[in-house]
């Protein structure tokens, strides 16, 4: 595979009357890191929707592996922000993965041997072999996202959609998670699209930080967009960008006034 | 001395098995439908609880009630005039109550409505008052031939249905996030349930009565998810667990002269009460065994 695995080209998208982004270009490598970051509500989560196939987009055009996005496509996973499994969820931590694999077909699931070594296997190399037969509603945040990591790496996808997958987990799941997401990205040339409103975790991952604000947007290392500048200048006001050792803040980021709440965010 | 015939009236009309062997032969069909009842509305409610819609049935039912009470007064089919008003509640709550919040604000609304509308249409109704009751607690022994066929049709259809949707139901229940990222056409299904549930519950308010169908629909589902996580295993056992109770409660109820209703909520209800200990049982089994398998793990990341 040499083109590119996901290619954004002059794509625009409003919601509500108010431009999210417009005139957006990314092109995503196999193997490549992409971290989305901005301020609630700068469209990160419409970019998920829209390469999900979930939102048209107003201009432009989403090229995956060479042919537009659509709802449901097998080449993409997802992994949703950790959110709480009711306790009487009838879901183990095995069938969350085996949903990944075959939950989208009709019909009624027969066993086979190899669905079972193909999500045994799954659940493996996501480390989740100690907790695979409990009832998802009593594992821990880490633990349900390491599974989340497995189901969506199921279906082989070419391409891994994060949305906020860290947040709401302690420091050290959070690396756990982040690396396992890294490994997948380096063992099987995944290409990685992962929306976070904190870097930290995954710095030392992302080969392209791509930064969406007022309606504007910057991609490119991380290095060379996580600048005072570079964030002054799209959000038109003064913006620290501080580095202390291997983690980076930014300061200053102004809320806008047609901001309401997180929508679209 | 008195008190004592009492009793003996008491527990006689409770449970009395003289001419059994005769009257079971009556009761035949009635068995049937009652088993394939608690079979299908077993498995139903396991989608019931996963989609959090326990009260959804119940205000479906209430309108099930209306439609059938409306029926009766008007000289139609009492089945399809519940037929009728449970699959109108069903559509209004799954077109206007898709977020959890909204659909239960809407049920809350529905739910006297129908009820009064119900009990507005009986008491014009001039019959047998015998009927009028049998609507609300239940009334299987009293539905004929050609319309046990019915409700052994519809349960049927039911039940087909939902074995197709199935993997995607599931999906779109515990994880509709990720199920709507993978393409599953979650508002295809969520009607499509919507319907089932409407159906199913006409087919309940016929057998157990409007208030009662939460025992059948709800309650079977509710002990399953007490003793097991597993996919497989809760359907089966809520399948076993409305199944017993629904043709226990024909069984024991036909030789007295009781409705079959409480016998129905009764059992359903011991069920539960037991699946309740049990998985209560397990589950301290399980969190002792849960604590050093915690530590090896996070043992396992850091080391």
């Amino acid at each position: 595979m040499t083109g590119p695995i996901l290619d954004i080209r002059q794509a625009g998208l409003k919601l509500g009357g108010r431009t999210l982004w417009s005139g957006l270009d990314l092109s995503v490598k196999p193997g490549e890191f992409v971290a989305v970051l901005g301020a609630n509500g700068s469209g990160k989560t419409s970019l998920l929707r829209a390469i999900l196939g979930q939102l048209p987009i107003d201009s432009g055009e989403i090229l995956l592996q060479g042919r537009k996005v659509h709802r449901g496509d097998r080449a993409i996973g997802y992994i949703p922000q950790q959110r709480i499994m009711p306790a009487g969820t009838a879901l183990r931590g095995r069938d969350l993965v085996s949903l990944g694999l075959d939950g989208h077909r009709w019909g009624v699931p027969w066993p086979s041997r190899r669905s079972r070594e193909k999500v045994d296997a799954l659940v493996e190399s996501v480390g989740a072999t100690a907790y695979a037969d409990l009832p998802v509603g009593v594992l821990s945040g880490g633990e349900q996202q390491r599974l989340r990591v497995g189901q969506a790496l199921a279906s082989d996808p070419a391409l891994l959609l994060c949305d906020e997958p860290l947040s709401s987990l302690d420091l050290h799941h959070q690396r756990g998670v982040a690396e396992l997401i890294d490994k997948g990205l380096h063992e099987r040339g995944t290409a990685v699209v992962f929306v976070t409103h904190d870097i930290n975790p995954v710095l030392d991952m992302v080969d392209t930080v791509l930064y969406l604000a007022a309606g504007k947007f910057t991609s490119g290392p991380p290095e060379e967009v996580l600048r005072s500048d570079v964030l002054s200048d799209m959000y038109g006001t003064e913006v620290e960008v501080i580095h202390t050792g291997n983690r980076v803040f930014v300061a200053g980021v102004p809320e806008f006034p047609h901001h309401h709440g997180e929508v679209g965010a | 001395m008195m008190s004592d015939v009492l009793a003996t009236d008491f527990w006689s009309s409770i449970f009395n098995f003289s001419d059994y062997g005769r009257l079971l032969v009556l009761v035949q069909n009635s068995i049937i439908a009652a088993a394939i009842l608690g079979i299908v509305g077993g498995l139903i409610g396991v989608f019931v609880m996963q989609r959090d819609m326990a009260f959804a049935v119940h205000g479906i039912s209430e309108l099930s009630f209306a439609g059938a009470a409306g029926a009766l007064l008007f000289g139609a089919n009492v089945v399809a005039g519940s037929l009728v008003g449970s699959l109108l509640a069903a559509a209004i709550i799954g077109v206007l109550g898709a977020r959890a919040r909204d659909r239960n604000s809407i049920i809350g609304v529905l739910m006297p409505f129908g009820l009064g509308l119900g009990i507005l249409f009986l008491a014009l109704y001039p019959g047998r008052s015998g009927n009028k009751f049998g609507l609300l607690t239940g009334q299987i022994l009293s539905v004929d031939i050609p319309q046990l066929g019915v409700l052994i049709g519809i349960s049927i259809v039911v039940l087909a249905v939902l074995l197709v949707i199935w993997r995607p139901l599931v999906f779109d229940s515990v994880d509709p996030d990720v199920a709507m990222a993978r393409g599953v056409p979650a508002g295809m299904l969520s009607i499509v349930f919507m319907i089932l549930l409407g159906l199913m519950v006409a087919v309940s308010v016929q057998i157990i009565g409007a208030l009662l169908v939460l025992a059948l629909l709800v309650t079977p589902a509710a002990a399953a998810l007490r003793i097991s996580s597993s996919p497989v295993v809760v359907p089966l056992l809520a399948m076993l667990f409305g199944f017993v109770s629904a043709v226990g409660g024909v069984l024991l109820a036909i030789g007295g002269s009781l409705p079959i209703s409480p016998y129905v909520t009764t059992l359903s209800f011991l069920i539960y009460i037991g699946c309740r200990i049990a998985g209560r049982i397990k589950g301290s089994r399980l969190r002792r065994r849960r604590e050093p398998s915690a530590r090896a793990a996070t043992a396992g990341v850091t080391g």
